[in-house]
């Protein structure tokens, strides 16, 4: 017989079948590492809770980008800080209106807006009064979108025949006479097309005061349009306002439109000039901010680059954490002293400084973001790192492995299938953990402005919190999305993180670290 | 125990060594801001950079910075605070940080003491639970959040303090003014530093609260306050007052956020003025300053377990 043991043939082996097995067969299912931990994880509330979380803040920053009408190009120059307008939940003050004190002029002006068209941008009076000298003062309710009223506009020939066309296939009228004081610029008020009744005052810095007012205070508006002779003035073929049937002796005409160099200067109602350019009207759910983006939109792109960044960061680091930890730990000795050296002096160097030098060095070659992720893998690997070497000088020396290494197996076959997976829970958890430190970081960091991630087409929840900041006081939705967003998602990071640890080493419940 | 503390130095200067050596030669590799950009007399400028060795091999440079340095010489400022000397401007930076950081955790401390304490002697009743939940709370939101509710709530709605901290020119440091003008950075500073206090102090106790010599004291006759105050937080204390050191030491580094919402001109709006201006002096001396900080903190946690806890035998394996 050939007592060749070491090389038997494979077709000399076959399945040992019809022999009965004497083990007892299992009453229930096998139960392993991970399904355990997931019945322990799905058993802790707070933890289940947050990772429902963290799935909607997650799908939040995927799916909106592609359903938004915005996005972080998207700047109107007009809808500017206007306030959070939900439809559906008008009723419970989430109406883009509030109050605001005005002198009689901001009264006059405010109330004017969409007097024209039957509304007006304010919708209550809330209360008058007088201040200690006797004068009238108005807290009023107020649109913020409603408030935007009219704006001038300059047309090419071209648009301007457009514009008209369309007014005449939907029947809704978008351009409005000129008032007489078109050619005036006015500088006191916040858009002079506005102006289109009598003035008390009609200087350049006027108010907005109008030059009639009812007993009680009340502006009465007498329509200042200007006319012409020439029903056909600037080829004006379109919508007329109710009462312009001839000027005051029936023979003038408003006129619509102002001829200048390149086309015509025309008075739009901008909400109607906006979905007429944009196909939808302004509705934006959390506001916009000073550069008049849509703060929902905006949100949304800032935490995908921020979840983008965070889950590479931690990936990356996940990789170089368990091998430069798995070397350390398993070989010991030199290599795990001088290894242990080189990481001891980069988790020394500040982490700002770390960031800052790699902005210097690095962003105008590979772009900010890039230049970011290298800053966070420099550093953030350490910890992993840590904890690898720490597990693996606990199981090393254990029978199991000094048996398979009788058995022969490879140094990378001992690391990776025999002693790495023992240490998985605890690298996982903080792999996890890796997420909020590094988008607290980055929004910290271009909050600061030591990075810019403010482009045309691109922002950051620390750079949106950085342009709120100015208007903290006067406009306060501009900051509070972005902090609300970032302190739910590191609330929920953090309970999912301690679910996830205390799932996978029940042991270190509710201890720290 | 010596020698333990011998090593743990002479590894310290080595990082540090180390660390500064690669910062220097990175902000030398930078580009120099251009003299246009300066809007100054630029041959002045030239002659001053001459003279102050920029046209000189890294290297040849770097033996002159430690020279310099050993004699507390940080060079000159360029872009800001032109030809004042840098040390001499963080000098005048330096006490804004430590009072407001000085006096947050002064108050910190105490309530995260107690805080801890108190849920960990309550643990799983409903008092610990609460607690538990407010330090996942303020521990998870970030600083910066505090801050804009503080300054909103306390400074722009209610107007009790103002918007930005008083300065040395209006009155002194430890004065009254000072202190409430500083208020609002010092609550936000504040609620990191008491959660994550309690957080430790909880975890400690409770876990010292389970040992046995504990039951044993009970056993001999000790009432419970007794056990506790004896026993129990004298063990407890061993992890907690590193800790403790370690922030003394921290409040030196100040936090770069807080000081640009409420407009302390500590060191932190030093360095991301110097970042901004590309002042690479000023940059160079913060990131040696930021270093040898976080060093020393490191060094005084894991020395202070030693001089804290006598059977604690240092470097023993």
């Amino acid at each position: 017989m050939d007592k060749n043991y070491m090389n038997i043939p494979a077709e000399k082996f076959k399945v040992a079948t019809g022999r009965k097995l004497s083990d007892k067969k299992l009453a229930t299912k096998p139960v392993g590492y991970f399904k355990d931990a997931m019945i322990r994880f799905s058993r802790n509330k707070s933890s289940v809770a947050a990772s429902i979380i963290i799935l909607f803040l997650f799908l939040y920053a995927i799916v909106v980008p592609y359903i938004s009408n915005y996005n972080v190009e998207f700047r109107d120059g007009y809808y500017k800080m206007v306030l959070p307008r939900s439809k559906t939940f008008a009723f419970l003050g989430w109406d883009g209106c509030r109050e605001q004190n005005e002198a009689q002029s901001g009264y006059d002006y405010l109330n004017s807006i969409g007097q024209e068209y039957g509304t007006s941008a304010v919708l209550k009076v809330n209360e008058r009064y007088k201040d200690s000298n006797g004068i009238p003062f108005y807290k009023l309710y107020v649109d913020s979108y409603e408030k935007v009223g009219f704006v001038y506009a300059d047309l090419s020939a071209d648009e301007y025949q457009k514009l008209q066309k369309y007014q005449n296939d939907t029947g809704i009228q978008v351009i409005y006479p000129l008032p007489v004081y078109y050619k005036t610029n006015f500088v006191s008020v916040g858009s002079a097309a506005n102006l289109w009744y009598e003035l008390a005052d009609e200087t350049a810095n006027t108010q907005g005061l109008s030059k009639y007012h009812a007993d009680n205070g009340d502006p009465i508006y007498v329509p200042a349009y200007h006319t012409s002779s020439n029903k056909n003035r600037a080829q004006y073929d379109s919508l007329r306002i109710e009462g312009d049937n001839g000027g005051a002796d029936g023979e003038t005409w408003y006129t619509y439109a102002a001829k200048n160099q390149t086309g015509y200067r025309v008075r739009v109602l901008y909400k109607e000039y906006y979905n007429y350019k944009n196909g939808f009207y302004a509705q934006h759910l959390l506001g916009t901010n000073q550069h008049g983006q849509d703060i929902f939109a905006c949100l949304a792109y800032g935490a995908r680059l921020s979840f983008l960044l965070a889950i590479s960061v931690s990936v990356i680091n996940f990789f170089i954490g368990v091998i430069y930890g798995a070397v350390e730990g398993y070989y010991g000795g030199a290599v795990d002293l001088i290894l242990e050296r080189i990481s001891d002096i980069l988790a020394s160097i500040p982490f700002i400084v770390v960031a800052t030098l790699f902005k210097m060095h690095l962003a105008d070659k590979v772009g900010p973001i890039v230049s970011l992720l290298f800053a966070f893998v420099l550093t953030g690997w350490i910890g992993i790192a840590h904890r690898v070497r720490t597990q693996f000088y606990r199981f090393k020396g254990q029978e199991y492995v000094l048996a398979a290494r009788t058995l022969g197996a490879s140094d990378s076959r001992l690391i990776f299938r025999h002693i790495l997976p023992n240490s998985l829970g605890t690298i996982i958890t903080s792999t996890v953990l890796i997420i909020p430190g590094v988008i607290f970081s980055e929004s910290m960091l271009s909050f600061l402005g030591i990075i810019s991630l403010e482009t045309s087409g691109l922002t950051s929840i620390g750079t949106m919190l950085s342009n709120g900041q100015a208007y903290l006081s006067s406009f306060p939705h501009i900051i509070l999305f972005p902090a609300l967003f970032i302190s739910l998602l590191e609330i929920s990071f953090n309970l999912f993180g301690n679910g996830l640890r205390d799932a996978f080493n029940p042991s270190l419940r509710g201890a720290d670290e | 125990m010596h020698k333990y503390v011998l090593k743990r130095i002479v590894l310290m200067i080595f990082t540090f060594f180390v660390i500064t050596t690669i910062c220097f030669i990175l902000i030398k590799m930078l580009p120099l801001p251009t003299i246009k950009a300066m809007g100054r007399d630029a041959k002045l400028i030239e002659e001053r950079r001459k003279m102050m060795g920029y046209d000189k091999p890294i290297m040849v440079q770097y033996l002159r910075y430690w020279k310099f340095l050993l004699q507390g010489n940080m060079g000159l400022g360029e872009q800001m605070y032109s030809s004042r000397e840098v040390s001499e401007v963080m000098f005048t930076k330096l006490p804004y940080t430590v009072v407001v950081n000085l006096y947050s955790i002064l108050i910190a401390i105490p309530l995260g003491l107690m805080f801890g304490i108190y849920a960990a002697l309550r643990k799983n009743k409903w008092q610990d639970h609460v607690i538990s939940t407010m330090v996942m709370f303020f521990i998870s939101v970030p600083s910066y959040v505090y801050a804009f509710l503080v300054q909103y709530f306390l400074c722009y709605k209610t107007g009790w303090f103002p918007l930005t901290a008083a300065t040395r020119e209006q009155t002194t440091f430890f004065s009254w003014t000072m202190f409430h003008s500083m208020v609002p950075a010092i609550i936000s500073l504040g609620f990191g530093t008491v959660a994550g206090l309690t957080r430790f102090t909880r975890a400690e106790l409770s876990e010292v609260l389970t040992g046995d010599y504990l039951l044993l004291a009970r056993t001999k006759g000790l009432t419970r306050s007794q056990a506790i105050v004896r026993h129990a937080m004298r063990n407890a204390m061993v992890p907690i007052l590193p800790m403790i050191l370690g922030e003394f030491v921290g409040i030196l580094g100040g936090s770069f956020v807080i000081e640009s919402i409420f407009g302390i001109p500590g060191i932190g709006s030093l360095f991301i003025q110097s970042i901004n201006l590309r002042d690479y002096n000023f940059f160079m001396a913060d990131t040696v300053f930021y270093t040898l900080v976080s060093l020393a903190a490191g060094l005084v946690i894991d020395l202070s377990y030693g001089f804290i806890d006598p059977r604690i035998k240092m470097g023993a394996r």
